[in-house]
């Protein structure tokens, strides 16, 4: 017999399109059964969307009018008008009008600096990094909020280097390389950025140029998918250091640090996100005598509480690593930091892709959560449009929820093909 | 011990004892390898080979004794053992190649960052042991592309890359489909031609006679035998070694 002959028997006799459905689909009684039910039930749901969603949608219109059962003649569906109209509200929240090319601007940057960094293949990832963690902080909260440029410059810087110094020395700590010569000069450089960090934000604000300034806008005018994305892209880019900090913890041989590291994780597991944004916007300002802002402490609290999930996405991976990787190193002579930094941790993310993109889908729904402590995201921008007398009728509310769907639904997508596609790209040896 | 005898010592180890919780594993081992030796270590499963060649470059600590490397005592101070590191190159029974690295860079990670070379100085390097066991062509292939025989090659390429005074084997072909155990051998051959001081733990009896200066068999924890190939294979001193000789070589 020919493969092809062999082939055609298996697939029993007659090849082609219909042959193949009738296999997949009907090959027994029951599977039968199963295949009509899903089909049906599917046709049924997905025709019900369209038909609500475009079939018998108003698409023109400038009040609640045109959305009325009686004026359009029938059961009405979509009311398009009004998310046309309340498009701004939706996006920018109550950023002034006349201020929203900044977000539109802070949105292209962030563009320009995480489309590269998402492309394995693409050069220079290590100034892309440095973009990411410092120039695109820096010049959105410039952008976002507004104020002199140098005073928020130095401020920014400040907090920046310290932050950076200060995960530096914590990192050497962590993977044990304290000891050794190599990780001693890490971590007097951390210690030197922290210092330098701490002078900055010492110094009196810089006043040289006050023309360069941008009206502040306050945080609570900020409101709607800008407030989504600032949110969750804040949290996925903390949480990945906070996470690495938390699971090199656990794992650590000193066992102050293991505890402490073992207490957040589960302290932070074991209250919802609600609890730990209530705590983060009304008890952190009672430990800090100069308390950040609002949006900062949920950014704060965002952060830790995504950077614990992604700390035991983290050791479920690690903990899969072989210890021979681990001897091979130590037998070339690589310290535990090089060790960690250029043999395990890459292996472990590669490895754990799927478990952290779940934690970072679970966190880009989760802040809609922020409404609740008053800070409107899409959702909160979306409920109070409803409120507008202007525009209510039975459907705007489905209307505007699934719009609202469809927006999450359209990142959440791409964040898993993402996903998908990064696995692929990353483990050819798979 | 005079300076003379030192310098002509590789591995020295005296009285060495060590447990795994209340199991004996190492009982009493004396052993010397002198520069430019080459010392084949067998004996049955379960008798310490691994775990005594392991203990030489500190993957595993001895509890009694005394494990002097090239001069260097080895304890538990970090400098000692990274000196030692330097100079000990390890190749194991499961490759353990970095699986997310190519084959070059496998090779030169550590030239860059333990031995401070630029990329273009590591590259070279990397590519010259890699000429070396005959695998320059894979340079740019992973480590899961490659079938066994040329992952152990690429793995002793990487241990040369370090320049190291003294190479230890863990079984290095038991992992292997027995068409690939020869072009490892080979390249084994061909390192202890160029005069490589040798420890390896290994079954292929073959590969002994004609590589070893000495062989050293071990069972249940001890060192039961020492002796030149033609002496151990012809003229086993010890019961022990004679029965193990005529299980193996069966």
């Amino acid at each position: 017999m020919t493969t092809h002959e062999s082939l055609a028997a298996r697939d029993g006799g007659t090849g082609g399109l219909f042959a193949t459905v009738r296999k997949a689909l009907f090959s027994s009684p029951l599977h039968a059964v199963i295949s009509v039910a899903s089909l049906y039930l599917a046709v049924t749901l997905i025709w019900n969307f369209l038909d609500f969603a475009l079939l018998r949608a108003v698409w023109t219109g400038t009040s609640r009018d045109a959305c009325l059962n009686e004026n359009v003649g029938g059961e009405v569906g979509a009311c398009w008008p009004f998310v046309q109209a309340k498009l701004g509200q939706f996006l920018y929240g109550s950023f002034p009008l006349e201020e929203r090319w900044r977000v539109d601007t802070t949105y292209v940057l962030a563009l320009l600096v995480i489309v590269p960094l998402l492309i394995p293949a693409a050069p220079y990832k290590a100034m892309n990094t440095f973009f990411l963690f410092v120039v695109l902080p820096m010049s959105a909260f410039f952008l976002l909020y507004g104020g002199a440029l140098l005073p928020i410059l130095q401020g920014s810087l400040a907090w920046l280097a310290m932050l950076a110094g200060g995960s530096l020395i914590l990192y050497v700590v962590l993977t044990g390389a304290l000891a050794t010569s190599h990780g001693m000069k890490r971590g007097l450089a951390g210690a030197a950025a922290l210092a330098a960090g701490a002078v900055l934000w010492l110094l009196p604000p810089l006043d040289w140029l006050p023309g360069l300034a941008l009206p502040v806008v306050e945080t609570k005018l900020w409101g709607g998918l800008m407030v989504t994305m600032v949110v969750a892209v804040t949290g996925i880019v903390g949480a990945m250091p906070i996470g690495i900090m938390l699971v090199l913890g656990r794992r650590s041989s000193m066992p102050l640090l293991r505890y402490c590291s073992v207490a957040v994780v589960e302290v932070v597991r074991g209250i919802p996100l609600i609890t730990v944004l209530f705590f983060a916007i009304y008890v952190l300002p009672l430990f800090l005598q100069d308390s950040p802002d609002g949006m900062v402490r949920v950014l704060i609290g965002v952060s830790v509480f995504t950077g614990a999930y992604v700390s035991e996405t983290l050791r479920g991976g690690l903990q899969s690593i072989p210890k021979g990787q681990y001897e091979s190193a130590q037998a070339l002579g690589l310290n535990p930091m090089l060790t960690m930094t250029f043999v395990i941790m890459p292996q472990v993310i590669r490895r754990v892709i799927p478990g952290l993109m779940n934690n970072f889908i679970g966190l880009f729904k989760d802040t809609t959560l922020v409404s609740i402590i008053g800070i409107f995201d899409l959702l909160g921008g979306l409920r109070s449009s409803f409120t507008d007398p202007n525009w209510a009728t039975p459907v705007s509310v489905y209307t505007g929820f699934a719009f609202a769907g469809l927006i999450y639904f359209a990142f959440c997508y791409c964040m898993s093909r993402y996903s998908m596609y990064l696995e692929k790209r990353l483990n050819p040896e798979r | 011990m005079n300076s003379a005898t030192n310098a002509s010592i590789a591995v020295r180890m005296q009285a060495v004892n060590k447990w795994y919780g209340d199991f004996h594993v190492l009982k009493d081992i004396d052993m010397v390898v002198g520069q430019g030796e080459r010392v084949v270590i067998c004996g049955p499963s379960g008798s310490g080979k691994s775990t005594a060649v392991r203990c030489i470059n500190r993957l595993e600590a001895h509890d009694t004794g005394e494990i002097l490397v090239n001069g260097i005592e080895l304890t538990d101070e970090l400098k000692n053992i990274d000196v030692i590191r330097r100079d000990v190159g390890m190749v194991f029974q499961h490759f353990n190649l970095f699986p997310h690295l190519t084959v070059l860079e496998n090779c030169t990670l550590a030239l860059r960052w333990v031995r401070h070379l630029s990329a273009s100085e590591a590259a070279a390097k990397a590519m010259h042991y890699l000429e070396r066991v005959r695998i320059a062509e894979q340079a740019l292939k992973f480590p899961g592309q490659l079938s066994g025989g040329q992952q152990q090659r690429v793995a002793i390429a990487r241990a040369l890359c370090m320049s190291p005074k003294i190479m230890l084997f863990d079984e290095p072909t038991s992992a292997l489909d027995p068409e690939m155990v020869k072009e490892v051998l080979d390249t084994m051959i061909q390192l202890a031609a160029d005069g490589m001081t040798m420890v390896c733990v290994t079954h292929e009896m073959g590969f002994a006679r004609e590589v070893a200066d000495r062989m050293i068999f071990m069972a249940e924890g001890k060192v039961i035998e020492t002796a030149p190939p033609e002496q151990f294979f012809n003229n086993p001193a010890q019961e022990r070694t004679l029965k193990f000789l005529n299980q193996i070589l069966n």
